[in-house]
């Protein structure tokens, strides 16, 4: 369940964001995406979670490896978390939904609507999702946002089950998890002024000089 | 996919979910023409089926915009789509639940609202006959529709001017099976071709909604 992505181009609104992308992840291993705010994490992540097409460039995964979660959690706030989270555990034909409560530390909350939960209990919930997916790639847009230190240790840890277990994990945050992972900074790949925009400047250089 | 049907329904039972809503208008619509147009029987009796097919009509129409647009804003749609069913199952399944909590309602109820309307008598079994064929094709050709605005801000009314002319051809076949039945006349034809319309549309635009769904989310 290798992740091999080369020279992989992405676009943002028809723009490219980044350029030449390339980094392999291999089972057990997580890598890191930094970069500053607007690079392209959110849509380099969506690119490998098969979300949008990429411009250039070749992504080679099996289509059922990925799990991914976004800045939004999927709750529906009229639902139990419990109901919550056994919809997922049914989507992805798994079971384990008490298991992956009681990891998140949820088992209190599981007859609460999603509506009553506070933004960490509804982040923690949404992970819990990952947990259910059984899948072994996990790609994850800033995993820890609205969570407290000791929630975001425990994500840590269940990280480190993850990837003990042969899974892996492609993560942009800027948070140090505690894992011991590799580190892709993306602002290198940056892309260069697209050609149109060149041609553009030229054309009216001319006049202006 | 049944976990999904369930959801749906689960949702739309719950508070603020709007199952009723749409049932509530058509209550109102119904008791609102006669009050419009007075009391005589014979004027009653010629407009009630194009008038209870167009109260069905738009009382479908207003539960649509929360199809595709309450999971694009909480994040599942993304997660849908990534998720191991196909995502023109997904549009199905979701078209179906829609039905479910409106169109399927709105058929139990409507031969009541005919009362109110003075149906004449042999239009009865003929308007709930032509409701149940017809009211699936108003949910599928309405979550294509939804899922053309899908991610747009105040994207309801959009909505409603795109689904509105795709709903002319059930509205024709719909009112006009009642009012044959209505007459004691042959009710055949206009029926099959509503049953093929909600057959064709069945068959054709979840996919349809399906790849406008994923234009939209890149």
């Amino acid at each position: 369940m290798e992740l091999r992505v080369e020279n992989l181009s992405v676009a943002r609104g028809g723009i490219t964001v980044l350029e030449g992308v390339g980094f392999t992840l291999r089972d057990g291993r997580a890598l890191v995406l930094r970069g500053p705010n607007g690079v392209g994490k959110t849509t380099l992540l969506r690119t490998v979670a098969g979300l949008q097409p990429a411009v250039a460039g070749t992504l080679s995964v099996e289509s059922d490896a990925i799990a991914y979660a976004a800045h939004a959690d999927g709750l529906k706030a009229t639902l139990t978390v419990a109901e919550n989270l056994g919809f997922w555990a049914a989507i992805y034909g798994t079971t384990g939904v008490a298991a992956a409560l009681d990891r998140m530390n949820l088992t209190a909350l599981r007859d609460r609507h999603a509506a009553n939960l506070s933004a960490g209990q509804k982040r923690r919930l949404g992970l819990a999702r990952l947990l259910v997916t059984g899948r072994p790639i996990w790609v994850l847009d800033e995993p820890t946002v609205s969570l407290d230190l000791s929630s975001a240790a425990l994500f840590g840890d269940v990280l480190r089950d993850h990837m003990g277990k042969g899974g892996s994990a492609l993560i942009a945050t800027h948070i140090d998890l505690g894992l011991e992972a590799e580190v892709l900074e993306l602002a290198p790949f940056r892309a260069k002024a697209g050609a149109a925009g060149i041609d553009f400047d030229a054309a009216f250089g001319g006049d202006f000089a | 996919m049944i976990a999904l049907l369930i959801r749906d329904m689960r949702q739309a039972v719950r508070a603020g979910g709007g199952f009723g809503l749409a049932l509530a208008f058509f209550l109102l619509v119904a008791v609102l023409v006669p009050l419009g147009v007075g009391p005589e029987g014979a004027t009653l009796a010629r407009i009630a089926p194009g008038i209870l097919w167009v109260g069905a009509l738009l009382a479908c129409l207003l539960s649509l915009d929360r199809l595709f647009a309450l999971d694009f804003e909480d994040g599942s749609l993304d997660l849908l789509v990534t998720a191991p069913i196909p995502l023109e199952a997904v549009v199905a399944i979701k078209a179906f639940a829609h039905w479910l909590v409106t169109g399927l309602p709105l058929t139990l109820v409507a031969p009541f609202l005919g009362v109110l309307l003075n149906l004449p008598a042999p239009g009865y079994v003929w308007l709930v006959v032509s409701l149940a064929l017809g009211t699936p094709a108003l949910s599928v050709i309405g979550a294509f529709g939804a899922a053309l605005t899908v991610g747009l801000k105040r994207g309801g009314l959009l909505l409603s001017l795109l689904v509105l002319p795709l709903y002319v051809p059930t509205l024709i076949f719909g009112a006009e099976a009642v009012k044959r039945g209505a007459e004691g006349l042959e009710t055949g034809t206009p029926l099959a071709l509503l049953a093929a319309i909600t057959a064709g549309a069945a068959a054709l635009l979840p996919f349809a909604a399906a790849a406008a769904i994923r234009i939209n989310l890149r």
